[in-house]
C-alpha cells in the first residue's frame, strides 16, 4: 500500500530550479534511500516533503491526503518526523527533555490542568517519562537521560536525535545523513538500529546518505537525484549498475 | 501522595511560614511602613519578573513593553475599584484579562518577529499604550487617575504572588511548558517536532502580558494616584534587569533579581541620582563574570551547593 506520494513536484528559488519533477512513491514498511551528489536537492525534497518549503508546483499526498499548504508541525501531526543533516537538537536541555517535547502532540490534558495539576496530568507525564526512557534505552542513552545534550558525543547526538523523532509516533520517518560524522563502527552499529526500530516500531523510512556501505546495505530501493531531478531509481543492484548514477558520481568520462 | 504533589506541599506551606514570620514582624512593629511599602513593591517586581520570563527567559521571545502590559492592567483595575465600586479581586482579575486580550491582539502579529525586530516592536508597543492612555481625560491624562481607594496589602500581594509563581512554575513543567522551551531553542526543530510555535509564542506572550497586569492592579492600589509616567520605557527596561540578572528561564532567578533590584533601590532612595550608575556598573559586572545570570537556566533547589546543603541526596 502507497504510504507516500510525490508528483512532479518542483521548488524554484528566484530563478534557480532547485528541485524539479521530482516524482516519489513509497510504500508502507519500506525502507528507501535518497542520495546524490552534494547540490542535488536532496534536502530540499526533504524540506518540501516536511512542509519547511512549500512546492512551486506539483502535488505531495501521505495517507491518501495531500500535504501541500500544511505547515511543518501539522505534517509531523499527520505522521511523518525527521532528523536533520545539521543536528538540531535543543542543546541546552538534558537529553530526556529532548524526547518528552517530542510527545507533544500526542498529550491531552490541557493548559489548566498542568497549571492546577488536574485529572489527568500525573497519569500522561507519568506515561511520557516512562516512554521516554523506553526509547532512550533503545538508543543505549538512557544512563546519560540528565545529561544536557549538547554536551553528549557526536553519535550520540545523532541517536539521541532519531529517539527524538520516533518520540512523535511517526508513520514515516526521514534521516537525513543519520550516519554523518560516524566511524565504520558506529555506521555498522546505526544500520542494524534503524533496520530494528523498522520492525519494531511498523516504520516505513526514507532516508538521505552519502556512506554507500549503509545506503546499500540496507534499503530496498534507492532513488537518485541530481541538479534537483530524478536520474535513476531501483533496487541496489540496479543502481549500482545504473549507467547515469556512475556518470554523475564519477564523470561523464567514465564510461564514453 | 505522588512526589511532585509532595514537593508543591512543601514549597507551600514553607511560604506560609515565611509569610507567617513577616506578618508578625510588621504587626509586631519590628518592621516599619517603609519595609512593608518595600515587600509590596518587591511582591509585584517579582511577579513582573517572572511574568516576563515567561516571555523572554522560557519563550526566548524579546519583549520590551512590559510595563505597558502593567499600565493596562493598572488603570482598568483603578477605573472599576473607584468609579465603579467593583470588589478588588474582580478588579485584579479584570485588569489581568483585559492586559492578557491585549497581549492576545498585539502578540499574533508582532510574534512573527525575531530577536531585534520583535525587542523594537514591543518597545513601540509599551510607549503607544502609555501615550494613548496620557491622552485619555476620562482616566486622567498625564496628570494621573486620582483618589483610587487604598486595598492593596502585604497580605494581597504575597498570596497573588504564590499564585502566580505556582501557575508559572506548573505550567513550565508541563507538556505546553516544555513546548515554550522548546520553542527558545530550537524554532525549527520545535516545529518539526510536532509544536505549533506560533500558538505556544502567542500563548506565553498572553499569559506573561495578563499577569503584569494583575501586577498593575496591585501597583494602583498601593497608592491614591497612579500617572503614565510610572509606565515608562525605563519601568520595563527594570523589569528586564530583574531577568537578565537572575537568569533568563529561572523562576528562583527572577525572584533572587527582583530582590536584588528592589533592595538596591530601597537603599539608595537617599541617592537617587546614583541608583541609575549602580544599576549599570551591576550590570555590566555581570555581564563580564556570569553572562547566564546568577541562575543561569537552573532553578535554586538544582543548584549543586543547595543538594549539598540538602545532604547531598541524588
Amino acid at each position: 500500500m502507497e504510504l507516500l506520494r510525490a508528483q512532479n513536484v518542483s521548488k524554484m528559488f528566484g530563478g534557480l530550479k532547485a528541485v524539479s519533477d521530482f516524482d516519489v512513491y513509497i510504500n508502507k514498511g519500506e525502507l528507501v534511500g535518497l542520495i546524490g551528489p552534494n547540490g542535488a536537492g536532496k534536502t530540499t525534497a526533504f524540506n518540501l516533503l516536511t512542509g519547511v518549503y512549500q512546492p512551486t508546483t506539483g502535488s505531495i499526498d501521505f495517507d491518501g491526503k495531500s500535504l501541500v499548504g500544511l505547515k511543518p508541525y501539522e505534517i509531523t501531526q499527520r505522521g511523518i518526523a525527521r532528523t536533520f543533516q545539521n543536528i538540531r537538537l535543543f542543546s541546552e536541555l538534558s537529553v530526556i527533555d529532548n524526547v518528552k517535547i517530542a510527545h507533544h502532540s500526542h498529550v491531552k490534558y490541557g493548559v489548566m490542568e498542568s497549571v492546577f495539576r488536574l485529572g489527568r496530568y500525573f497519569n500522561e507525564e507519568a506515561e511520557i517519562e516512562h516512554e521516554a526512557i523506553e526509547l532512550l534505552k533503545i538508543f543505549k542513552l538512557d544512563d546519560k537521560k540528565d545529561e544536557i545534550a549538547k554536551n553528549l558525543p557526536y553519535g550520540a547526538q545523532r541517536r539521541l536525535e532519531i529517539a527524538r523523532a520516533l518520540a512523535a509516533k511517526p508513520k514515516l520517518l526521514l534521516l537525513d545523513e543519520p550516519a554523518a560524522g560516524m566511524n565504520p563502527q558506529e555506521t555498522q552499529e546505526l544500520m542494524q538500529m534503524i533496520r530494528w526500530i523498522r520492525e519494531e516500531f511498523g516504520l516505513t523510512v526514507l532516508l538521505i546518505e552519502h556512506d554507500m556501505s549503509l545506503v546499500m546495505g540496507i534499503c530496498e530501493r534507492i532513488y537518485v537525484l541530481e541538479y534537483g531531478s530524478v536520474i535513476a531509481r531501483g533496487t541496489p543492484q540496479e543502481i549500482k549498475n545504473d549507467p547515469e548514477v556512475i556518470r554523475a558520481y564519477l564523470g561523464g568520462e567514465a564510461i564514453n | 501522595m505522588n512526589r511532585l504533589r509532595m514537593q508543591d506541599m512543601k514549597i507551600l506551606v514553607a511560604s506560609l511560614v515565611l509569610f507567617g514570620i513577616l506578618m508578625a514582624l510588621l504587626g509586631g512593629g519590628v518592621l516599619g511602613a517603609f519595609w512593608e511599602f518595600n515587600l509590596i513593591l518587591l511582591g509585584i517586581n517579582i511577579i513582573m519578573s517572572v511574568s516576563l520570563n515567561l516571555i523572554n527567559g522560557y519563550t526566548g521571545q524579546f519583549s520590551l513593553g512590559h510595563a505597558g502590559f502593567m499600565a493596562i492592567g493598572a488603570y482598568m483595575s483603578a477605573v472599576l475599584t473607584t468609579n465603579f465600586q467593583v470588589p478588588f479581586l474582580g478588579a485584579l482579575i479584570a485588569g489581568g484579562l483585559a492586559a492578557m486580550l491585549l497581549g492576545l491582539l498585539i502578540g499574533l502579529p508582532t510574534l512573527r518577529l525575531r530577536g531585534d525586530y520583535l525587542a523594537i516592536a514591543t518597545l513601540g508597543l509599551g510607549e503607544i499604550i502609555r501615550i494613548t492612555i496620557m491622552n485619555i481625560q476620562y482616566v486622567g491624562g498625564a496628570a494621573g487617575f486620582m483618589g483610587i481607594p487604598h486595598k492593596t496589602t502585604f497580605t494581597w500581594v504575597f498570596f497573588v504572588m504564590l499564585f502566580v509563581l505556582f501557575f508559572v512554575k506548573n505550567f513550565i513543567n508541563s507538556s505546553h511548558g516544555r513546548a515554550c522551551i522548546a520553542v527558545r531553542e530550537n524554532e525549527i526543530a520545535a516545529e518539526a517536532m510536532g509544536i505549533n510555535t506560533t500558538k505556544y509564542k502567542v500563548m506565553a506572550f498572553a499569559i506573561g502580558a495578563g499577569f503584569a497586569g494583575v501586577a498593575g492592579g496591585l501597583f494602583a492600589h498601593c497608592f491614591y494616584i497612579i500617572n503614565p509616567t510610572s509606565f515608562t520605557f525605563m519601568a520595563s527596561f527594570n523589569y528586564l534587569i530583574m531577568v537578565v540578572l537572575g537568569g533568563l528561564g529561572s523562576i528562583t532567578g527572577s525572584i533572587a533579581g527582583a530582590v536584588v533590584l528592589t533592595g538596591v533601590s530601597a537603599a539608595l532612595a537617599d541617592l537617587p541620582e546614583f541608583r541609575m550608575i549602580i544599576f549599570s556598573l551591576v550590570l555590566i559586572l555581570l555581564m563580564f563574570y556570569r553572562p547566564q545570570g546568577l541562575f543561569g537556566y537552573m532553578e535554586a533547589a538544582d543548584m549543586k551547593w543547595i543538594k549539598r546543603l540538602k545532604g547531598g541526596r541524588k
